[in-house]
C-alpha cells in the first residue's frame, strides 16, 4: 500500500497524528514508526477463519498494507476513573451530550439536592427535642397542586428538546451516504460496504496481540471499520444468530442487530481518529469479546483504503459494471450449461440462506426508521 | 380509631361451643406444612425470602469478586469445579442473580411476607379470604425455586445453568441455549408466576370483601392500598409473561417459530410481551415499599400521613401508567420514531405521581415530632435513594439520550438505586418496624442503627460508581472489561464487601434478638402508630378479630 502514498501525503497524515499526540505530550516520530509496524489489513476471506493471528500475519505479507492510525488515549475509549460521558465526534452525539450535561444533569442534581436538603431540614427542625408536640396538619390543597404542576412543567421542559433530539436522530441518511452493514455473529462482527464491494470480519485481538499492536485490551480488532470523516454514513445492522447490538459511545450510536431484521440509522463522523465500542446485547458466552473499532480518516485516505481492500469507489464501480455487462451477457450464453450444473449443486445451500434473507427484506421495510 | 363492638356474652358463647380459643395452635407439621393461617404463611414467606436473598446476594458477591479487577481471575476456576465453561458460568450467574432477587426475594418478602402478615390485620379481617389458596401460593414457590436452583446442575449450553439473562430474550433463549437448564428456569418462572397470580386473587378478594365495618376504601391504610394495586398489576401482567415464556418453551421444544424470523416469527415480539409484564413488575416490587414507608414516616413523625388521598391515587396512577410505558426498555431495537417519542413522553409522566409521593412524605414529617429509630432511618434512606434512582430514570426515559446509556452500567446503577436501595430499604424498614409485632421480641436498636449506616455506605459505594462506568460506556453483563473501567469497578467491589459486612450485623441482631430480646409491648412506637396491628398483642393472637373491630 505504501506505494500509493507519495512522500508528502505521508507527511500530512503524520502531521495530523502529531497534533493529537502533542496534546498528550507524546513525540510524533515513535508514533509514526509504530503506525507502520501494526498494519492489521487482512482481506475478508482470510479473517473469517478462526485462526485470526495466523491469517492476519500471512495476509499482511501478501496484501498491501494500509497504515492504521494509533488510538489516542481519552478519545473513543474509556478513561480509567473518569466520571462523565466520552467525548463526542458526531453532530447527534454533541447535541445529545449537550442535553445531558446542560439540561438533564442540572435538573437531576437540583431535584436530588432539594430532596436531600428538605430531609435534613425537617430532621433538624422537627426532631422530637426541637418540636415535642406534632401538628395534626394532613391537607393543604394549594401545596399539593403546586407539587403536581411544577414537576409537570419541568417535564414538559425536558420533553420538548427530547422529542426534537429524537427527530434529529431519525433523519434518514442523505443521497451519497456511505452504506455500512454490520452483521452480528456469535462472536464477531462481519461488515459489508455494499457500495464498494468490500466485505470482511472483525475479530477481537487476544490480550497479547492487542499489547503488541498498541491497542487497548478487549477493544482492538484485527480488521477495523474505516470510514471517511465529514461524509454521512448509513448504518445497517442485522444478525445471523441471536440479537447483538452495535454500539460506539463516541458516536452516540447504539443499534440492535436482530436476526431477520435490518435496522437503520445514520451519523457523520467529524474528527479523524480511532473509536471503540462493544457489543451491547447479551449474546452468549463471548458477549464481552466482540468489540467494534472504527477508524475515521480523510476521504482521500478512505479511497486508498477501499483500494487496498480490493474494493472500488461507487462511481468507478458503476462505470466498470456498465462496460462489463455486454461482455458478461455473451459469456453467460456460452456458459449456460456449466452454470446450470453449478446451480444444481449449490441449491441446498442457497435455500437455507434464502429464507432469512427473504425475511430480512420484508422486515427491513417495516423497520426502516425515520420515514 | 377502633372500638370492639361485640357484647361479651356473644364472645363467651362462641368460646364455650367449640374450644376454639384465639391462641390454639396446631402441632408443628400441621401448623407449618398445612398452614391456613395468614401470619404463619407470612412467616414462611419471609423465611423463604431471606434464604433466597442469601443465595442471590452471595451470587452477586461472586460477580463483584470477578469484576474487582480487569481480566478473568476466578471464573475458569469455579467453572472447572462445576465442569463447564467459565464464560457460560458468568451468564448463568447474572441470570440466577436477577431471577432470584426479583422473583424469590423482593416479591415473596413484600407481598407474601408483609402483605400476608399485615393486610388482613390492617383491614380488620380475621384471615385471608382463601386460606388454603394462600397455602398453595406459598408452596408453589418451593418447586419453583428448586427448579431454578436445579437448573444450575443441568446443561445450559457450554456449561451447566441457564445463561439467558433474567429477561430470557429470544433467540438466545431458544436456538441459542441448548440443554434443559433454560427449560427448567422457564418452568420455575411459570410456577412462581402461578403462585403470584393466586396470591393476587386472594389479596383482591380479601381487601374488597373483608374490611372491618366502617373501613371504607378511603379509610384503608396505605399499605393495604399498595398491596391492592400491586395485586391488580400482578393479575394483569403475569399472564402475559406466562404466555411469552410458554411460547419460548414451544419454540425450544416443539418446533414452533413465534420468535424465529426464519419461520416467520419475530424476536422483537418476545421483548414486547416480556416488558409488557416487566415494567409493571418493577412497580410490583416497589409499590408495597411505598406503603410500608408511608406508615413508618407517619408513625415516627407522630402525624397522620399528609395528603392521604393523593398518596393512594398517586399509586393508582403509577399502576395504570406503568402498563403503557414498557417499550422504554427497548429503545435500541430499531423502533419507529413516533413510537419512540410516545414512549419517551409517557415514561416521563410517571415522575409526576412519584414526585407527589416524595413530597407528601416530606410534608408528613413537616411539623411532626420526629424520632429516628431504625425503621425511620431506613425509610429516610429510602426516600433519598429512591429520589436518586428516580431522577436517573427520568434521564433514561429520554429515548435520544438512552441510546448512549442503554445496556450500560448506568442502567444497572439506576435499577439498583430503585430496587437495592429502594425496595430493599423498604423491606428492612418494614422488618424492623414490625419485628416486635411479628415475633414478640424487641430488636437491638444499636445494632439496627449500625446495620443501617454500614449498609447505606456500602450500597452507595457499590452502586454509585456504576453511573460513572455507564457514562464511560461499560456494557452490562460483561465478565471482563477494558482497563479503562478498572478503577470504579474496584471501588464497587469494595462497596460490596462493606454491604456484606452490614448483613452480618443484621443476622447477629435478628438471631440475638429472637433468642434474648426483651419482651415487646403491644405498641412499642407510641401514639404515632395508629393502624390496627398495634391494637393487638405482640405477637398477635393466632386468630385475631374473631369479633370484628369497628372503624369510625
Amino acid at each position: 500500500m505504501s506505494g500509493h502514498f507519495q512522500e508528502g501525503e505521508i507527511e500530512t497524515l503524520m502531521n495530523m497524528f502529531k497534533t493529537a499526540f502533542l496534546a498528550l505530550s507524546l513525540v510524533a516520530a515513535p508514533a509514526a514508526a509504530l503506525a507502520q509496524e501494526t498494519a492489521p489489513a487482512a482481506p475478508a476471506e482470510a479473517a473469517a477463519a478462526p485462526a485470526v493471528l495466523e491469517a492476519a500475519t500471512n495476509a499482511a505479507e501478501a496484501a498491501p498494507a494500509f497504515p492504521a492510525a494509533k488510538p489516542v488515549p481519552g478519545i473513543g475509549q474509556p478513561v480509567d476513573g473518569a466520571l462523565g460521558i466520552q467525548p463526542q465526534v458526531t453532530k447527534i452525539g454533541e447535541e445529545a451530550l449537550w442535553m445531558h450535561d446542560w439540561l438533564l444533569m442540572p435538573i437531576m442534581v437540583a431535584m436530588s439536592v432539594l430532596v436531600l436538603f428538605l430531609l435534613f431540614w425537617v430532621a433538624a427542625r422537627y426532631r422530637a427535642k426541637a418540636n415535642p408536640v406534632a401538628s395534626k396538619t394532613s391537607h393543604h390543597t394549594l401545596i399539593e397542586v403546586i407539587w403536581t404542576l411544577v414537576p409537570v412543567l419541568i417535564l414538559v421542559g425536558i420533553a420538548i428538546p427530547s422529542i426534537s433530539l429524537l427527530a434529529k436522530q431519525f433523519k434518514p441518511a442523505p443521497e451519497g451516504a456511505i452504506t455500512l452493514k454490520a452483521i452480528g455473529n456469535q462472536w464477531n462482527w462481519s461488515y459489508e460496504y455494499p457500495d464498494h464491494g468490500i466485505e470482511f470480519t472483525a475479530n477481537m485481538l487476544t490480550d497479547e496481540q492487542a499489547k503488541a499492536a498498541g491497542e487497548p485490551r478487549l477493544l482492538g480488532v484485527d480488521n477495523r471499520i474505516v470510514l471517511p470523516v465529514g461524509v454521512p454514513v448509513k448504518l445497517l445492522t442485522t444478525a445471523s444468530d441471536v440479537i447483538h447490538s452495535w454500539a460506539v459511545p463516541a458516536f452516540w450510536i447504539k443499534l440492535d442487530a436482530v436476526p431477520g431484521r435490518t435496522n437503520e440509522t445514520s451519523f457523520t463522523i467529524e474528527k479523524p481518529g480511532v473509536y471503540y465500542g462493544q457489543c451491547s446485547e447479551l449474546c452468549g458466552d463471548r458477549h464481552a469479546f466482540m468489540p467494534i473499532a472504527v477508524e475515521a480518516v480523510s476521504p482521500e485516505q478512505f479511497q486508498a483504503w477501499v483500494k487496498s481492500k480490493g474494493g472500488k469507489m461507487p462511481a468507478e464501480k458503476a462505470a466498470e459494471e456498465a462496460a462489463a455487462k455486454a461482455a458478461a451477457d455473451a459469456a453467460n450464453a456460452a456458459n449456460a450449461a456449466a452454470a446450470a450444473n453449478a446451480a444444481n449443486a449449490a441449491a441446498p445451500a442457497n435455500a437455507t440462506e434464502a429464507a432469512p434473507a427473504a425475511a430480512n427484506a420484508t422486515n427491513a421495510a417495516a423497520a426502516a426508521t425515520g420515514n | 380509631m377502633t372500638d370492639i363492638a361485640a357484647t361479651p356474652s356473644e364472645f363467651q358463647a362462641a368460646h364455650a361451643h367449640d374450644h376454639h380459643d384465639a391462641d390454639h395452635k396446631p402441632a408443628f407439621f400441621a401448623r407449618w406444612f398445612m398452614s391456613t393461617n395468614h401470619k404463619d404463611i407470612g412467616t414462611l414467606y419471609l423465611i423463604f425470602a431471606i434464604l433466597a436473598g442469601i443465595i442471590g446476594g452471595a451470587i452477586s458477591g461472586l460477580m463483584r469478586l470477578e469484576l474487582a479487577e480487569p481480566g478473568i481471575q476466578y471464573l475458569e476456576h469455579w467453572a472447572a469445579m462445576q465442569g463447564g465453561d467459565g464464560l457460560h458460568l458468568w451468564n448463568a450467574l447474572i441470570t440466577a442473580h436477577g431471577l432470584i432477587m426479583v422473583f424469590f426475594l423482593v416479591m415473596p418478602a413484600m407481598i407474601g411476607g408483609f402483605g400476608n402478615w399485615f393486610v388482613p390485620i390492617m383491614i380488620g379481617a380475621p384471615d385471608m379470604a382463601f386460606p388454603r389458596m394462600n397455602n398453595i401460593s406459598f408452596w408453589l414457590l418451593i418447586p419453583a425455586f428448586t427448579l431454578l436452583l436445579g437448573s444450575a446442575f443441568v446443561s445450559g449450553g457450554t456449561g451447566p445453568g441457564s445463561g439467558t439473562g433474567w429477561t430470557v430474550y429470544a433467540p438466545l433463549s431458544t436456538s441459542g441455549s441448548p440443554g434443559a437448564a433454560t427449560d427448567m428456569a422457564i418452568l420455575a418462572l411459570h410456577l412462581a408466576g402461578a403462585s403470584s397470580i393466586l396470591g393476587a386473587i386472594n389479596f383482591i378478594t380479601t381487601i374488597f370483601n373483608m374490611r372491618a365495618p366502617g373501613m371504607t376504601l378511603h379509610k384503608m391504610p396505605l399499605f393495604a392500598w399498595s398491596v391492592l394495586i400491586t395485586a391488580f398489576l400482578l393479575l394483569l401482567a403475569l399472564p402475559v409473561l406466562a404466555a411469552a415464556i410458554t411460547m419460548l418453551l414451544t419454540d425450544r421444544n416443539f418446533g414452533t417459530a413465534f420468535f424465529d424470523a426464519a419461520g416467520g416469527g419475530d424476536p422483537i415480539l418476545y421483548q414486547h410481551l416480556f416488558w409488557f409484564f416487566g415494567h409493571p413488575e418493577v412497580y410490583i416490587m416497589i409499590l408495597p415499599g411505598f406503603g410500608i414507608v408511608s406508615h413508618i414516616i407517619s408513625t415516627f413523625s407522630k402525624k397522620p400521613i399528609f395528603g392521604y388521598l393523593g398518596m393512594a391515587y398517586a399509586m393508582v396512577a403509577i399502576g395504570v401508567v406503568g402498563f403503557v410505558v414498557w417499550a422504554h426498555h427497548m429503545f435500541t431495537i430499531g423502533m419507529d420514531v413516533n413510537t419512540k417519542m410516545y414512549f419517551t413522553a409517557a415514561t416521563m409522566v410517571i415522575a409526576v405521581p412519584t414526585g407527589i409521593k416524595i413530597f407528601s412524605w416530606i410534608a408528613t414529617m413537616w411539623g411532626g415530632s420526629l424520632s429516628f429509630k431504625t425503621p425511620m432511618m431506613w425509610a429516610l434512606g429510602f426516600i433519598f435513594m429512591f429520589t436518586v434512582g428516580g431522577v436517573t430514570g427520568v434521564l433514561l426515559a429520554n429515548g435520544g439520550i438512552d441510546n448512549y446509556m442503554h445496556d450500560t452500567y448506568y442502567v444497572v446503577a439506576h435499577f439498583h438505586y430503585v430496587l437495592s436501595l429502594g425496595a430493599v430499604f423498604a423491606l428492612f424498614a418494614g422488618f424492623y418496624y414490625w419485628f416486635a409485632k411479628m415475633w414478640g421480641k424487641n430488636y437491638n436498636e444499636f445494632l439496627g442503627q449500625v446495620h443501617f449506616w454500614v449498609f447505606f455506605i456500602g450500597v452507595n459505594v457499590l452502586f454509585f460508581p456504576m453511573h460513572f462506568l455507564g457514562l464511560q460506556g461499560m456494557p452490562r453483563r460483561y465478565p471482563d472489561y477494558p482497563d479503562g473501567f478498572a478503577y470504579w469497578n474496584e471501588v464497587a467491589s469494595i462497596g460490596y464487601a462493606i454491604m456484606a459486612g452490614s448483613m452480618v450485623i443484621f443476622f447477629v441482631n435478628v438471631i440475638w434478638s429472637l433468642i434474648a430480646g426483651s419482651k415487646a409491648q403491644d405498641n412499642p412506637w407510641g401514639e404515632g402508630a395508629t393502624t390496627l396491628e398495634w391494637t393487638l398483642s405482640s405477637p398477635p393472637p393466632y386468630h385475631q378479630f374473631e369479633t370484628l373491630p369497628r372503624v369510625d
